[in-house]
């Protein structure tokens, strides 16, 4: 079923290109093309779950082949061979469910624009931008090869720099250039770290760098290049997810993105930083990353706490969602950091989950702002009063990331602190005990932004104003991800259960 | 999954499915709205009642959820004697909730959400009656904060209701930290999560005292014991049934019960039994003194139930989970219809504050009658439920002052004199209520008269088991589903707690005898004030946790506006200028350009003949 495979990356190349050609013509048309490209990626992308026997690389049930990464479905083309680079994809439990999410948030992010499409250029320029976003995130998770998985990670830079740039709000130039060069400089260092893994071993395949596989590359690296090129790509990649303090550049970014930017942006392509780290460094640099893992641990919970208190204080309700998702991706960070298959699991459902949750987040804020034209906290208010559904629907987004058991949210903060806690030692007991104060903390931002925004009395920022009832593009949009919300909070199997063996193996690579 | 096991499912399935069907309903589906809320509670209690009647072996079976590395969690179902009868009132007062709801927020335009968000509530509460796995009991904990925090902040009218509810949610969110790790370690230590793993790993003393003492954390906040109480009294913004709910079968009752779900654990941790009798002492007398000088007549019974599920603690301290749970289900029949009474006092006269009733038992009189027998229950007044059950509490209490049980002897004496002294206090406020609401001459502007059928109904339900409950106790076949031979025994002693009753109410009546149109409060003189706000806690929290907490968020904000993200944005104008600085030394004359590239050229010339030469 490789031909899924392709489709799935190639359905949103041929919409990108097919809204551009329209654009002139008819944007609406455009609009459409991206709408029918990204649907047509979804269901590719879901089809890939079934078949996974039938490629002959069989990772299902109990069976298991020992390699760390056994992909369900490959694509493996020389490329480049002189610099290492194979277009070589493939996809197994670890990077499924992210490859679901990017292609369900990216169709959603395309129908919302079928209607409502930000002050600037033509819609279907926004939906083009869109789906190159979505082929590179696509890209991120599915190389198998380093290099071909820095081409991505670099294709992703510059649409998004342009979504921000074209249709952000009043500072988005200075936004968007912060947003580029900042990562532009985490680039760098993935680069150099990329190219230090390659040259130290001869190889960029992941399948054989991935110690502890049937590999002739397996232990070749040394334990200096380890912990150098660890450092290299954990720093590149904590400036993508971001971690404290390295992620300056998201606030204003998300402040000044349009709503469908800012949805991708928090959804996926943060993701694309931890699923680095679990993936490439930690899972090539095994021995790099348990010299590092305290450190890490140390910088994550000072990400939870400090994205926590910062939220206490914003008064900006992007913002506030931004440093919250900084406090969210600290718990995935301290579950991956914990080098145990406990955090493993905890990072990846929450990964999944705060991409649902914030991607709501950041269309129901993105709603509030187009009807009140502000996002001060402090001129918000009574929005239960003019528009109860969209502050209902504010309130279960705002409960499901504050954590809630039985939302999906819950399931990654509350194991990324039993990991910790398992891990044992003083180190990880206080940091496992910081971070669940830190879940309380989000309790108390979350409820202090629906005490501005929701409560009290209508405020004078929206109350001369119409404001216009939830459309069906809206709700057609953000449905979805309410359903996925409770759904992954009740049934966690739904993320975890093709995890379980990827996240196994990946647990002996890094114990070995 | 055998029959029983399915039909313990059902306790939290019906009303978790109904509320998530109320929950898209539109508000002007009203009537259906009602209906579900009311099927779902009867279906509950249904499945409840036939399980706790049909008796029988207790049921364990469950299903993996998911797995974390090598912990699994389970969708376990663990039924026993206990939690089917907590089951059962926890139903029952649910199904009360709903009738009464019906009829007393009849004028509310948003009942759906209301209706649906009670359901929720249930099926939290029923989830954790019966989950065996500590995990998805914490779900069902969870829950229900958030449920309060909705339903306390359901009346948009009034203006402390949105801080009333983010402070209940709050304050027991700070001790789910507690009980979040304590879940952990003991999960981690068992290598599962499910109760009967828990029970039967072996922990050592240090770790079980430690995990215990986390978990006494959560169950401090949800049962509003001292220090984490300040949230319930605050609660009273919520609509009255939302009051009898909380106070009565769900929220405050978990604590309680989770704890006599572990309590082997318990058990074996002496230190956090006699940490968990402290607190209980303080928490008994803290809530009576406050309940005495309160003019709400909600906020009396809200600090009442403070008070009175520091008795269910005392009992747990001292090594007696059945007198606990004996008393939690007496205390769900007889805090139920204290609520839903005082709610059709206050429909009635439209206020909430006593000073504007008296003599009411004339124009209410069935209102009267109900609020009387479950005063009565309340203070402890014999054959009604509260006697019995808080008589038990006081004999084990007496039997552990000995030492050689659970608990040192000093909790025993600890628990037992803070218990008589609170029972003192109980039958002063009790009779106070009384008198200051039905006798004296009315305060009330207006004609009352009592509630409709479907706020009457309800009320009349509660009185039978708040009268009688008590008499159950006496019943082997009831004592031994709670796990125990006997409930209630008689000894020299019980003519002490008598003795504070007839103390206190006499007191009670005597002052107000003096004046009638007084407030009995007023004997009390300068401590007033200092009961009425409660020790002044609310005012510790906010400076102690509250404001550093805000000073803290802000410092942080700044620090990270101004370094953190100065740091980056200097080193972005830093390269800027440095540009500016290099483009200037390029912009030079042509002459200065021509003199530089020629100066280059010799330069490079004689590195390239030195090179040369040296080779």
């Amino acid at each position: 079923m490789t031909a899924l495979l392709l489709l799935t990356l190639l359905l949103p190349v041929a919409g990108a290109l097919a809204a551009v050609g329209l654009h002139r013509r008819s944007d609406v048309a455009g609009r459409v093309a991206a709408v029918v490209a990204s649907a047509g990626a979804f269901v590719a992308s879901v089809a890939l779950y079934w078949h996974r026997d039938g490629s002959g690389w069989v990772s299902t049930g109990q069976q298991r082949t020992g390699a760390p990464i056994a992909p369900w479905h490959q694509i493996d083309v020389s490329w480049a061979s002189g610099l290492e680079l194979r277009f070589h994809i493939g996809i197994d439990g670890i990077s499924y469910p992210l490859v679901v999410l990017t292609t369900l948030l990216t169709l959603l992010c395309c129908v919302y624009t079928l209607w409502t499409v930000p002050e600037g250029p033509r819609g279907s320029l926004l939906a083009a931008l869109l789906l190159t976003i979505e082929v590179g995130i696509l890209g991120v998770f599915l190389a198998l090869n380093l290099v071909l998985f820095f081409v991505f990670f670099e294709t992703v830079l510059l649409p998004m720099y342009a979504v921000i740039a074209a249709w952000g709000g009043p500072a988005r130039r200075a936004a968007a250039r912060k947003f580029v060069l900042y990562t532009l400089f985490g680039s760098v260092l993935l680069l150099v770290g990329v190219f230090l893994v390659v040259a130290a071993t001869g190889t960029a395949e992941l399948t054989e760098l991935t110690a502890g596989g049937p590999s002739r590359f397996a232990g070749t690296l040394g334990h200096g290049t380890q912990v150098a090129a660890f450092v290299l790509l954990a720093l590149a990649f904590a400036v993508k997810s971001p971690l404290w303090p390295l992620h300056t550049w998201l606030p204003d970014a998300h402040t000044e993105a349009p709503t469908v930017g800012s949805v991708i942006l928090a959804g996926v392509l943060l993701k694309m930083g931890t699923y680095g780290l679990l993936r490439v460094a930690v899972g090539v640099l095994p021995y790099g990353a348990r010299q590092l893992a305290p450190a890490l641990g140390v910088l994550a919970v000072a990400a939870i706490l400090v994205g926590g208190l910062v939220c206490l204080a914003q008064t900006e309700l992007k913002r506030l969602i931004a440093y919250s998702s900084v406090g969210h991706m600290g718990f995935v960070l301290l579950g991956i950091a914990t080098l145990t298959t406990t955090g493993f699991q905890a990072a990846l459902i929450g990964n999944v989950a705060h991409g649902v949750i914030t991607g709501l987040l950041f269309f129901l804020a993105g709603a509030i702002k187009d009807r009140t034209h502000t996002g001060d906290l402090r001129q918000l208010g009574g929005l239960r009063e003019r528009m109860p559904y969209l502050s209902g629907l504010l309130g279960y987004a705002a409960i499901a990331s504050l954590g809630l058991p039985g939302l999906a949210g819950f399931w990654g903060e509350a194991f990324a602190v039993v990991a910790a806690l398992r891990r044992g030692g003083p180190l990880w007991t206080i940091l496992a005990v910081f971070a669940a104060l830190g879940g309380a903390l989000a309790a108390a931002y979350f409820l202090r932004l629906l005490r501005h925004v929701t409560h009290g009395p209508a405020s004078p920022a929206g109350a001369g104003m119409a404001c216009p009832p939830l459309a069906r593009a809206e709700l057609a949009s953000w449905a979805p991800l309410v359903l996925l919300a409770l759904a992954v909070g009740l049934v966690p199997a739904l993320v975890l259960g093709v995890a379980h063996d990827p996240v196994q193996a990946l647990g002996e690579v890094v114990l070995r | 999954m055998t029959g029983r096991a399915g039909v313990a499912w059902l306790f939290a399935a019906a009303p978790g499915i109904v509320a998530l069907v109320g929950l898209v309903l539109p508000n002007r589906a009203r009537r259906l709205a009602a209906g579900l809320g009311i099927a779902g509670a009867t279906v509950a209690l249904a499945a409840a009642v036939a399980l706790a009647t049909m008796g029988g072996a207790a049921i364990e079976a469950g299903r993996r959820l998911v797995d974390f590395g090598g912990l699994p969690v389970t969708l376990t179902v663990r039924v026993d004697g206990r939690a089917a009868l907590v089951a059962v009132a926890v139903a029952v007062v649910a199904l009360a909730v709903q009738v009464y709801s019906v009829a007393y927020l009849a004028h509310d335009d948003r009942y759906p959400p209301y209706a649906a968000q009670v359901s929720l509530f249930t099926a939290a509460m029923m989830l954790v009656v019966v989950s065996g796995d500590l995990i998805v009991l914490l779900v069902g904990w969870e829950v229900m904060g958030i449920c309060s925090y909705l339903l306390i902040g359901h009346d948009r009218t009034l203006p402390e209701a949105p801080r009333a509810a983010v402070k209940a949610f709050l304050v027991t969110r700070v001790g789910d930290v507690g009980f979040l790790l304590g879940i952990a370690l003991l999960g981690l230590s068992a290598g599962s999560f499910r109760i009967a793993d828990v029970l039967a790993a072996h922990l050592s003393p240090a770790r079980l005292t430690v995990a215990t003492l986390l978990l006494l954390a959560g169950v401090a906040g949800k049962s509003a014991q001292f220090p984490l109480h300040t949230w319930l009294p605050d609660a009273m913004a919520g609509p009255t049934p939302i009051s009898a709910l909380i106070h009565a079968a769900t929220m405050v009752a978990a604590g309680v019960y989770v704890v006599t779900r572990l309590y082997p654990l318990f058990l074996a941790a002496p230190a956090t039994l006699a940490v968990l009798g402290v607190v209980a002492a303080v928490t008994m007398l803290l809530g009576a003194l406050a309940a005495t000088a309160q003019d709400d007549i909600k906020r009396v019974l809200a600090w009442s139930t403070v008070s009175q599920i520091a008795y269910m603690s005392g009992a747990l301290a001292v090594g007696a989970a059945p007198v606990a749970l004996f008393h939690l289900l007496s205390h769900a029949a007889f805090k139920a219809l204290l609520f839903l009474a005082a709610g059709c006092v206050i429909h009635a006269v439209g206020t909430n504050s006593m000073a504007r009733m008296g003599g009411l038992r004339r124009s209410l009189p069935v209102t009267f009658g109900c609020l009387t027998i479950g005063l009565a229950a309340l203070a402890g007044v014999p054959p009604f439920a509260g006697f019995w059950s808080k008589d038990s509490v006081l004999a084990v209490a007496a039997q552990a002052r000995a030492g050689g049980g659970a608990a040192a002897g000093w909790v025993g004496w600890l628990v037992w004199l803070a218990g008589l002294a609170t029972a003192l206090v109980t039958a002063w406020y009790a009779t106070r209520l009384w008198l200051r609401v039905f006798f004296g001459t009315p305060r009330a502007g207006t004609a009352a008269h009592d509630a409709p059928p479907l706020m009457r109904w309800p009320v009349v339900a509660l009185a039978v088991p708040s009268a009688l409950l008590g008499f159950a106790g006496l019943d082997g076949a009831f004592a031994r589903r709670l796990g125990t031979d006997s409930l209630v025994s008689f000894d020299a002693l019980a003519v002490l707690p008598l003795a504070c009753l007839v103390a206190g109410a006499g007191l009670a009546w005597w002052a107000w005898r003096r004046a009638p149109a007084t407030d009995p409060v007023s004997a009390l003189g300068r401590a007033v004030p200092v009961f009425a706000n409660a020790f002044y806690l609310d005012a510790v929290q906010d400076a102690a946790v509250v404001r550093p907490a805000l000073a803290l968020a802000r410092v942080v904000r700044r620090s990270d506006e101004s370094i953190v993200d100065g740091t980056v944005e200097a080193t972005g104008h830093g390269a800027v200028r440095l540009g500016t600085l290099v483009m200037r030394a390029h912009r030079g004359p042509l002459s200065w350009a021509a003199g530089a590239a020629l100066g280059g050229a010799v330069l490079a010339g004689v590195a390239a003949v030195i090179l040369v030469s040296s080779r």
